[in-house]
């Protein structure tokens, strides 16, 4: 493996962070720490900091919740996940990637494809109305958080399914935060 | 129970509620993985406060961060003040927001939207 080609690609690619493994409670704890404290010595303004790691938690969270549902008999590689954090030109970029059941992908699809449809305002009524009325899984996940990220980054959420076999995809989102002043 | 107090994490809030005076503070960050598991005792508390309520119930959210996870469990917390209010405690809720941080305005809001208790708005400088 040639680890200085990893290097450069962060580096190039101005990665402040990143992480391929299990996602556990602990290493969000962790992760959220350093990150606030990188942005703290970054001296980034508050606004921004409060967005960013707003964001971050529902991204990171996404991971955690997705990876709780696989079972635990799955292969171990279908468990592991990969984030990286980066800033370029003032806009920060958080990308996730995890494996999906292909029989998953229809749905998290029209899922994403939704919020993508909505306006602010639209947005805003629908979160509402999932608020209110939506079902809440047995951890709390209750589907807000793609509407939750779109509402705050004001940002269409970019993804991509990559097949890797019959069973298994590889699902990449894409979320960019702009700079809040 | 007179008192029902927990103190706050780097993922949860502190919550302290007085049901002898009628007061339930909720502060800090609200982000854990699970927020049904740790929401579960402070909605008992609520239960319990509602068969025995003072005329008047001030609450007094003051959250720095919170997640999807939370906003649900946050919301189950003001429908049972919003049934305390209808029984004839009158309920206040004080939501806290820091100087620009209009999402958390805005979530403020959006559970003013919802439950129909007096919400109040205060803005609080960093």
């Amino acid at each position: 493996m040639d680890i200085f080609d990893i290097y450069d690609k962060m580096e190039r690619n101005n990665i402040l962070l990143s992480f391929k493994g299990e996602v556990t409670s602990d290493l969000l704890t962790s992760i959220l720490q350093i990150m606030e404290n990188k942005m703290e010595d970054m001296q980034e303004d508050v606004k921004t900091r409060k967005k960013v790691y707003n964001v971050l938690v529902e991204c990171l969270q996404n991971l955690y919740h997705h990876m709780d549902e696989i079972s635990e008999t799955e292969d171990e590689k279908v468990r592991s996940a990969i984030f990286t954090i980066g800033k370029m030109d003032d806009k920060y970029t958080i990308i996730t990637g995890n494996y999906i059941g292909n029989e998953n992908i229809q749905g998290l699809k029209k899922r994403i494809d939704d919020v993508n449809a909505l306006t602010k305002d639209e947005l805003k009524d629908y979160y509402k109305r999932i608020l209110n009325n939506g079902e809440m899984s047995l951890k709390g996940g209750g589907g807000l958080g793609m509407i939750d990220i779109a509402r705050k980054t004001g940002e269409k959420l970019e993804y991509n399914f990559l097949e890797i076999d019959k069973k298994v995809s590889f699902f990449t989102l894409n979320i960019k935060i702009s700079n809040q002043n | 129970m007179e008192k029902y107090a927990v103190e706050g994490t780097p993922k949860t809030p502190s919550i302290k509620f007085d049901l002898a005076n009628g007061v339930l503070e909720i502060k800090g960050r609200s982000i854990p993985e699970n927020s049904i598991e740790f929401y579960k005792p402070l909605v008992d508390a609520l239960d319990k406060y509602a068969v025995a309520t003072k005329p008047a119930t001030t609450v007094n959210v003051q959250l720095e961060y919170f997640n999807t996870s939370s906003s649900k469990c946050i919301l189950d917390v003001f429908k049972k003040l919003e049934s305390i209010n209808k029984s004839g405690s009158a309920v206040t809720i004080n939501w806290h927001y820091e100087e620009d941080d209009e999402d958390m305005l805005e979530a403020g809001e959006d559970y003013q939207a919802i439950i129909n208790v007096p919400f109040k708005m205060t803005m609080v400088n960093e």
